[in-house]
Formats: C-alpha cells, structure tokens, sequence
C-alpha cells in the first residue's frame, strides 16, 4: 500500500493581501513532497474550511498581516469545526505579538510562527507534528 | 453499504476523503467503488485541456457560474503536475473558482499528476465516477497545461474542450497530430489580442481538410475576449454552454454516447487488470531482490531486457 501523501493548504483570510510569504511557503511546502493547495487572497475563514473540506486537507496554514489575526485565526478553526473537520489542524502566521501566541493556541492553533522561523524549521515542525489521517 | 448512501445523499466530507483513499490507493476504496459504480452515468462530463495559461481554469470558474444560473450542479476536478523530483505539487487552479466554495451545488477537488503522463491523475477515472454518483449535472475536468501529446482527457469526456491563445505558433502546429484532434469545440481565448484572426483562420484551414466527423460533429470555434468586457464575454460564455448542450445532445441523437462510454470503460478494464495481474509480480520482483538482480544483469550486458521479460512471463503465465 503506498504511502499517505501529506497534503496541506495555504490560506490567506480577510483583507491583507501581503501574499509574498505565503507564496514563499507553499513553494518551500511543494519542496518537501507535500500536496499543496493554494487559495489566493481575500478570503473569509467560511471560504477557507469549506475548502479545507473538500480538498481533504491534514493541515491549514494561515497567513496574516494586517494584524486581524485575532479573529480570522479562530474564526477558521470554528468554521472548521462546524464542518466536521475536528482532525484538520490549523497552525498560523503573519505579523503576530507573542502576547497573542496564548490566545491563538486556545481557540485551537497547533502552532504559530513569526518572523525569524526559517522554512526547514516549518517543514521540521510539520514532520513531527502533522499526521496524514487514516481514518476510511 | 453506509459510505455508498453518504457518497449517494453527497456527503462532502465523505466524497472529499474517498477520492484522498483513491489517490492513495487504500485498499478500501476499491471496494467503495465496486458499490458505487452501478449509481454512475448520469453526469455529463467535460474536458478542458490547453497550454500553460490559456485561461482554463478561469474559463471553468465562469462556466460554473453559468452552470449554476441554468440550476445544474457541478463537480470540478482540477490537475496539476507532481514535481518529479520531491514528488510534492502546488496545486493552485482552485484560486480561479473560490467564490464558489460556499455553494452546496459545487464540488471543487484539486489533483497532482503523482507520475502519470497522460496529462491527468491515475485517479480521475474514479473520482469523476464518485461526482457522478454524488449526483452532480457536469462534472468538470480540467487536465495539467499541456502540449501536443496528453490526449488521455478523450477517454474520460464526453465533450473536451481545448483551450488555445493567440500567438502560440505557425499553421503547422495546426496540422500536427494530438491535442487539436481531440477537440469536441475550440476556445480562441484572449481573442481580443493580436493574431487571434490568424489563429481562426488557421483552425478553419485544419478543421476543412477533415473528409467527415463523427457525428456530422464539426467542432466549433468559440471566440472569448477579455473577460473584463463583461457583455462580450458574456455572449461567449452563453455560446460555449449552449454548444457544450448541443454536443452532448448530438452524441444522444447519432447514438454515439456509447462509443464514448465503451472508450472509458475498455481504458477502465485494462487499468483494472494491470492492477491486479501486472502490479502483484512486479511487487514480488521488488521485493525479493530479483528486480534489482535483473537489472545488475543488464548492466553487465550478460542479457537483454526481452530475454528476461520472456523468462518472467515464462514463470508466472500458465498457457
């Protein structure tokens, strides 16, 4: 039986559109043999799981700058929820004060990530941390 | 059987992660496939191929929503090519077709190639039959940007589509063999820009040398300009529905659906049976060493690759 191939998304929510990083990580997710789906701009966190939700998705990452991380990052994490999609982890990132890092992780991120984490350290963090989900 | 009625009642998330067990092959879903397949044929499938930015998947976006004013429900499955050196893939068609992700009426599933060369996914086949048991009007397949060769869309659609731009060669790619043979109706996207004349009148050229097409079916030209001029794009986008219904109703009235269909399933039955008679034997090879054994043999040039292949065969084919 062939291996579970990781398949991951890279979302933007709401109205940042610094799309350079996000770009940067789906290209460096691709590099690491992941099955990379990319949603472009301006997106609503109800746009995002529904997506999430039809691709099969193991892992959502989220990329914020304009500082609305607060309640974009959760907002996508419930809508998931709402869906069905309890196993698919959300983990994000963007501009984010590490005083919101303890509010992010409560309603539900696995992980968060700033400037200053390279991208072996992110795939490193997926390898140990993401699962394919082999639930039939 | 429960996820059959789920796939049947169009439970996405059941949908969504039986087409993820077919692209990994789990042995259980070929079994769910055994149950749904009697469910399938209803949907009207298309297939839209074309190079590298001709605008395909941008097309599809505004076909659906065409689709959608019309009350059709609509599968999409989007290809996009593995990297065959990590084996990873971004697969960033779905940008185009986003703002129909909170519309219950489509499902939009993005595919790597995983290898495959026919410019779609081994697992197409099957996931188009989960679309159309899942009950969806048109199932929508957009291939990987292709070239001249990957024609294997025409033993899935019943209507192919191949999207071509101005600009992109002389009229000797006209009369080459391959992708502009397989075209049920043509798309001059981007018309509005310079040599989009040239490039009809260089169709018409190749389409006039044909004798006769099956059908009476001569495949139209459909001309789209810029999408941002929204009345002529508009009639394009009526004209290239209307004529996707009219090709779909012409293989019902000639009676050559069939011939369509029989394409598929003999395509079908051959992947079935590489499956299950080819794919055991060479995983044995693998797996005992004798593959690698063989292939050390060639190296040292002491036998043949046909030579060794008979002697397999020899072992493992009874008559």
């Amino acid at each position: 039986m062939a291996k579970r191939k990781l398949r991951i998304m890279v979302a933007k929510p709401g109205l940042d559109g610094h799309d350079r990083g996000a770009r940067v990580l789906a290209r460096c997710f691709r590099d690491a043999g992941y099955e990379t789906i990319y949603t472009g701009c301006h997106q609503t966190p109800e746009e995002i799981a529904a997506a999430a939700i039809q691709e099969d998705i193991d892992c959502v990452g989220l990329s914020c700058h304009s500082g609305a991380h607060r309640y974009l990052f959760p907002q996508t994490v419930k809508q998931l929820r709402e869906l069905g999609g309890d196993d698919i982890q959300v983990i994000g990132g963007g501009v984010i004060p590490t005083a919101d890092f303890q509010m992010l992780y409560d309603a539900g991120l696995k992980g968060v990530f700033t400037p200053g984490v390279t991208l072996p350290d992110i795939v490193k963090w997926i390898e140990e941390n993401i699962v394919p989900n082999i639930r039939d | 059987m429960e996820i059959t009625k789920k796939v049947r009642d169009g439970d996405v998330r059941t949908v969504s992660r039986l087409i993820r067990n077919i692209e990994d092959r789990i042995p259980g879903a070929k079994d769910t496939i055994k149950h749904i397949f009697p469910h399938t044929g209803k949907a009207h499938v298309i297939g839209f191929t074309g190079s590298p930015g001709a605008g395909k998947s941008t097309l599809i976006d505004c076909l659906v929503a065409e689709l959608r004013k019309r009350d059709k429900t609509v599968g999409v499955l989007l290809v996009d090519p593995t990297s065959p050196f990590t084996g990873g893939a971004i697969l960033g068609d779905r940008i185009r077709m986003q703002r129909h992700a909170l519309d219950p009426g489509v499902f939009v599933r993005s595919l790597a190639t995983r290898g495959a060369l026919g410019g779609l996914s081994k697992a197409v086949g099957d996931a188009i039959h989960v679309l159309d048991a899942m009950g969806k009007d048109f199932v929508i397949v957009e291939t990987v940007g292709t070239g001249q060769q990957e024609v294997e869309i025409i033993n899935h659609a019943h209507t192919v589509v191949v999207v071509l731009i101005p600009g992109m060669g002389d009229e000797i790619q006209a009369i080459k063999a391959g992708i502009l043979e397989i075209a049920d109706i043509f798309v001059i996207n981007k018309a509005d820009r310079d040599g989009a004349g040239k490039l009809y009148r260089e169709l018409m050229y190749m389409l006039s040398m044909a004798d006769e097409f099956p059908g009476g079916w001569k495949p139209p030209i459909i001309r789209a300009e810029n999408m941002f001029a929204a009345d002529s794009f508009g009639k394009s986008l009526h004209e290239l529905t209307d004529t996707i219904n009219a090709h779909y109703q012409n293989l019902v009235d000639k009676h050559l659906l069939g011939d369509r269909i029989l394409r598929k399933a003999m395509l079908e039955l051959n992947e079935a049976l590489h499956n299950a008679i080819l794919d055991p034997v060479l995983t044995e090879l693998v797996e005992t060493g004798d593959m690698r054994r063989m292939a050390d043999m060639l190296l040292k040039k002491e036998t043949d690759p046909y030579t060794l292949a008979d002697e397999v065969a020899g072992k493992y084919l009874r008559e």
